[in-house]
This record gives structure tokens, sequence and C-alpha cells, in this order.
């Protein structure tokens, strides 16, 4: 029991952040120059070798840590300490409730690959969101800076009212799949629907016909509640201040914002916690929306059959195991694409752009979408 | 009672959650700091409240409580940058309040050491205790009224607030 | 069964009510005031808590819910007062707004 924890745990830390981190850094810099025609950082090297750049991460944390920690007069050295714990901390925790894998059965025991399996899974994700706040407000406050200061009350409004909708329009699909726990949401987007299967519940036909019925979606949340992803990723990003939604490090009006007095190592937490924040983006919506570790029409129980009589029950749930974790990281490295294109084709937001957003256009629709959410099921569940 | 850790968790929760607690009340120079430790007093309540069986009410503790309204506090603080606490000398009619609210607590701890005391540990709980599905069938079925009353009381709140934070226009700034 | 005796639960709720309405009735400053009413009102969740977890009785969770709700509404309108007495007497002293006292 607790070497599966201990291997999980270790898992974590080697994929998102010795084997992920380092992969943002680069990806932020090769896709970006990719997307704008140049050729991007390419000089680190190890001996004469640059290995396409991959060596600048490497590069970036020697240069923070041999850097002075400044901390500027006036300030609140036990505050200005603690704030880039907070925003780093949730970045970090939200990873116990992501499922990697399903349950497999290896002769008798069960593992199940998510590091803490709570009922509310969803629920500890949002809380830990709310913690994550602290940490750019009080960084903000402590540097006893007037540019500080204001990009820290621009992070917390901008952040909170994010956290409303952000909760909000994931309701449809807490109605959709009737569970806030994440290992069963991902197992439940393990099936498949029938696309036109609606025409049976509208009594349009009395039964599908044969080709019609073989054209099957997987049961994902970005096919089941569209809208809701779109809401929801738009939400996420804005909630941690990714680009477009970085008015509260508005590079070209607030000098860095509320990160501005941080050098060092310091500024190297905060630093670290803007990046780890892309790939639990990427998971979080992943589990919600992309059907988590699932592969598309092909469920658990296909693939240990399909491979079971060549190989032997034991070998095939590992072999299903493996191919689920690969499904799932590959499903993130998408996701992490899709945040950097996002980052470098549209232009920053103005601030009150952000809020009208926030609240005039995303809160009615997520409203909206509970309410046609209910219809539809109710309307289903009738007939 | 054991000293297993659960119990160990519940002392060591319930000192975090007074000492910050009283970081509010007697800190004289800094607000944001008597903020912070409020922050932390209910962060260590909704890990009594997770130790209590009552999960859903933790988490929802940490994420509106600590998470938002909190934040709101944070945020006017900062907004009024006054980094002044008190501004004279304490009134003097509480003392009498404090020492006969102090009796009636230590009096109620040491009930418990009767014999007979007539709390025990509590009943047997059923499955899904402290579930969000317990208490949203209970929302939405028998409290219904109770929901759609704080449901109310929000709009209000939220139309109130944005009334009494507004400028006027033509207001000098 | 329960991890501690209700009784200490208790003691802990009415500590931090005891915590609180000092505050309330101490302090000087506005929002230390209102954060003091927040340190009551988190004392009384915790005795709905412990008290729903005694009698195995989920609308004590319920409550706790309607509190909670009451407590955000509460500080949103307080502190909409407070920035507006701010901007009319540039202070935060509760002694400055006492017209209505005799």
């Amino acid at each position: 029991m607790t070497v599966a924890l201990v291997v999980k745990l270790l898992f974590i830390v080697l994929v998102t952040m010795g084997a992920f981190l380092p992969l943002i850094t680069w990806v932020e810099r090769k896709q970006s120059a990719v997307m704008q025609d140049r050729i991007g950082a390419n000089r680190a090297d190890l001996a004469g070798i640059t290995l396409l750049g991959l060596l600048h991460p490497a590069a970036d944390v020697l240069k923070l840590l041999s850097k002075e920690d400044v901390v500027p007069t006036g300030a609140n050295r036990v505050l200005h300490l603690l704030a880039p714990v907070l925003a780093l901390v949730p970045a970090n925790a939200i990873l116990a409730v992501i499922p990697f894998g399903g349950i497999y059965d290896f002769a008798g025991t069960q593992l199940n690959l998510v590091v803490a399996d709570i009922d509310w899974g969803i629920l500890y994700v949002f809380a830990l969101g709310s913690i994550a706040t602290y940490g750019s407000v009080i960084a903000g406050w402590a540097s006893n800076n007037n540019f500080g200061l204001l990009g820290s009350m621009r992070a917390s409004a901008q952040m909170i009212s994010y956290e409303v909708t952000m909760g909000l329009s994931i309701v449809g699909l807490f109605m959709v799949y009737g569970t806030l726990h994440l290992p069963e949401m991902a197992l439940l987007q393990d099936h498949g629907f029938r696309l036109f299967g609606f025409l049976v519940h509208f009594g349009v036909l009395h039964a599908l016909p044969h080709w019609l019925d073989l054209v099957r979606l997987p049961a994902w949340g970005i096919f089941l509640q569209p809208l809701g992803f779109l809401l929801f990723l738009t939400c996420i990003m804005a909630e941690n201040k990714r680009p477009p939604f970085d008015t509260p490090e508005a590079d070209s009006e607030l000098v860095a914002g509320y990160h501005m007095e941080y050098s060092g190592m310091r500024f190297g937490l905060f630093y670290t916690a803007e990046f780890l924040e892309v790939p639990v983006i990427g998971m979080v919506v992943t589990t919600l929306f992309l059907g988590g570790w699932a592969i598309p029409w092909l469920s658990q129980g296909t693939i240990i059959h399909a491979i079971t009589p060549i190989f032997g029950v034991g070998v095939a749930t590992g072999l299903c195991m493996i191919l689920h974790v690969t499904s799932f990281l590959l499903k993130v490295v998408f996701m992490i694409w899709l945040q950097m294109a996002l980052r470098w084709t549209l232009p920053r937001f103005r601030y009150d752009q952000v809020m009208d957003l926030g609240w005039k256009m995303i809160l009615p629709l997520s409203l909206a979408n509970v309410f046609v959410t209910a219809g539809v099921i109710l309307f289903l569940e009738r007939s | 009672m054991s000293a297993s850790v659960p119990v160990v968790m519940f002392y060591a929760l319930g000192l975090l959650a007074v000492l910050g607690s009283l970081g509010v009340v007697f800190n004289v120079r800094n607000t944001v700091a008597g903020a912070l430790s409020l922050v932390g007093a209910m962060v260590s309540l909704a890990g009594i409240y997770v130790l209590l069986d009552a999960f859903f009410i933790g988490a929802v503790q940490v994420l509106v409580y600590a998470g938002a309204i909190m934040v709101l506090f944070l945020f006017v603080v900062m907004l009024l940058n006054l980094r002044g606490g008190n501004f004279g000398p304490p009134r003097r009619r509480a003392g009498g309040v404090f020492a006969l609210l102090v009796g009636l607590a230590a009096l109620w701890w040491g009930l418990d050491l009767l014999p007979g005391a007539f709390f025990g540990t509590g009943a047997v709980l059923p499955a899904d205790f402290g579930g969000y599905r317990q208490v949203g069938a209970l929302l939405f079925t028998d409290y219904v009224l109770a929901f759609e009353v704080a449901s109310l009381l929000l709009l209000a709140a939220m139309v109130g607030a944005v009334i009494l934070a507004k400028r006027d226009i033509g207001d000098a700034e | 069964m329960s991890v501690v005796p209700l009784t200490h639960v208790i003691g802990l709720s009415m500590i931090l009510f005891v915590i609180g309405a000092l505050g309330a009735l101490l302090r000087r400053n506005m929002i230390v005031v209102l954060m003091s009413i927040e340190v009551m009102l988190n004392a009384v969740n915790l005795a709905l808590v412990a008290f729903s977890r005694h009698w195995a009785d989920a609308a004590g969770q319920m409550m706790v819910i309607v509190v909670i709700v009451v407590a955000a509404s509460e500080v949103a309108v307080g502190l909409g007062i407070v920035l507006s007495l701010f901007r009319n007497r540039e202070s935060l002293d509760v002694e400055d707004v006492s017209l209505l006292r005799w």
C-alpha cells in the first residue's frame, strides 16, 4: 500500500516536475519562436553541444540560484518570503487528485493510479485555486511598491472573479456525469455514445438504422458539454493569469506587476509556479473534458480482452496501464501546446475587458449552459 | 482517548485556530498580518471540519471563506492602505463580559471530567455522511426554502455592495 | 466513533467565540471589528458541525452552508459601508461614527 503511494508520488515528481517543467520552459521559447518565424534560444551549451536549446531551463535555474535575494527597504520581510510559497504550493498540491490512469486488477490487488482518492476531488482543486490567490495578493503588498500593489490589486480582483465563473461553467459537467469524483469521471468517459441517438429519444425514428448506429463518439466532456469546455478553458486560463489574461503582470504597463521586487530564487518560485500551472491546467482540463486517461473508442475492457490471448492477463493489464498513462500524457501535451498557441496568438486584454468578459459574458453563458443541460437531461430521462 | 494521529491533529489544529484568532484581535500595528492570521485560523478550522467527517463543509470553508471572503478583506485593507490598527485606549466595559464567558468555557470543559459525562463521542455514522450528496439533497428537498432565501440574500447583498461602493458620476477623484 | 469528545469541540468553539466577541467589543478599527465577527461566525459553524456529527444529522451541515452564505453577504455589504465611511471621514475609527450615541 505504502509502496504504491511512494511510486505514484515519485511518478508525479519525476514526470511533472522533472520532465514537464523544463520542457515547458523550452516549449515556451521554441514554440513562440516557430510561431513568430525566428529561431529562438539555442545558445546554452554543454561543452559545445547545444541540443536545440534544451539546456536553457538548466541555465535558467543556475542563473536564478546564483542571484542575490533582494528584499526592498520598508518591505515586510515575512510576507515577502511567504508570498512565493503560497503561489507555488497550491499548483503542486492539485496534482494529488488527478488520475493518471484507471483502476487495474493485478492478481487480486487493485492499483488506482491517483495519489489521493477523494470523493469531492473537484472541490479540492477549486479550494486550492482559491488559496493560490494569496500568493499574488501578498506579493504586491509586501513589496512596498506602487506598481506592485497595483498589479496585486488587479490580480486579486481578476482571480476571484474567475473563480466564480470557473465553478459555474463546470456545473453542467457535474450534472451530466453525476459525480465530483475525478477517477470516476475519467472512468465514465471511457464509454461511447451514439451520435444520432437523440433521434430515437425525440421520437423521430423508432430505431436507428445500422449504419447510423455505428457512428459513436467517446463520451468525453468536450462532446457532451462543448460550451462548458470553452468557458472553463477561458476561466482557468484567466484564473492562473496565463496570457492573454496577464494584466496583473502586464510587462508593458506595470513592469512585471506584483513580482517586480523579487529576484533570485524567490522569483524562481514565482516563475516555477507560473510554468507549473500550465501542465496542471492541462491535466485538469484533460481529466474533465478530454477523457482523462481513456483511449477513444477502445475501452479498458476491450484492450485487455484483445491482448490477453497473446500475453496473458497480468501482462495485458500492465500494457493497458502503460497505454492509458501514455494517452493521458499525450493529451496533456496537446493542452500545453494549445495554451502556448493561445498565448502567442492573442494580444493581452485590457483590464476592463477582462472583467467584462468574466462577469458580463461568461457568467450568463454558464448559467444558460446549466439550464439547457438540465432541460436536456430531464427530457432524456423522461423519455 | 488514545493519542492517535487524528486526536493529536485536532488539538494541534485547534491551537492554530485559537492563535490565529488571537492574532486578529490583539494585533495592533499590522492589519494585513491580522487578516492573514485569520486565514490561517480558517484553514485550521477547515481541517477540524474534515476530522469531524464534514468533508463538503471543509472544502466549502476553504473555497468560500478562506479563499474569497478573506481575499475581499485583504483587498479592502490594501485599497485603504492604512497600516495602523488601534487608535486609542481600549474600551473597558468588555472586561466583565470576558471574565463571564471564559468562566462559561471553563465550566463546559470541566463538565467532561465529571463521572458519567453526558456528552460521549458520538453516534455511528451512516455511509457517505458529510458528502456533498447528502447536504445537497437536504438543501434541495427539505430545506429548499432556506436555499431560496439565501440566494435572495446574496442578490440583495450584491446589489447593496455595488451601490455602496460606487462613486457618483462627477465626483472628484 | 468520533475522534474527540464533543465537550472539547464545543469548548474550542466557545473559546473562539469569546475571542471574537472580545475583538468586536474592544477594537476601534472597523475592519478588525468585521474580522472579529467572522471569527464568531466560524465558532458557531464549528459548534454546528460538531453537533451534526454527534447526532449523525446532516441538517447541521446544511445550516453551516446557510451561515457561510450569510457571512459572505454581510462581509460584502459591511465592507461597502466601511469604504463609504472612509471616503467621507478619512478614518476607520468606530469612535468617529458614534453620532447616534447620547
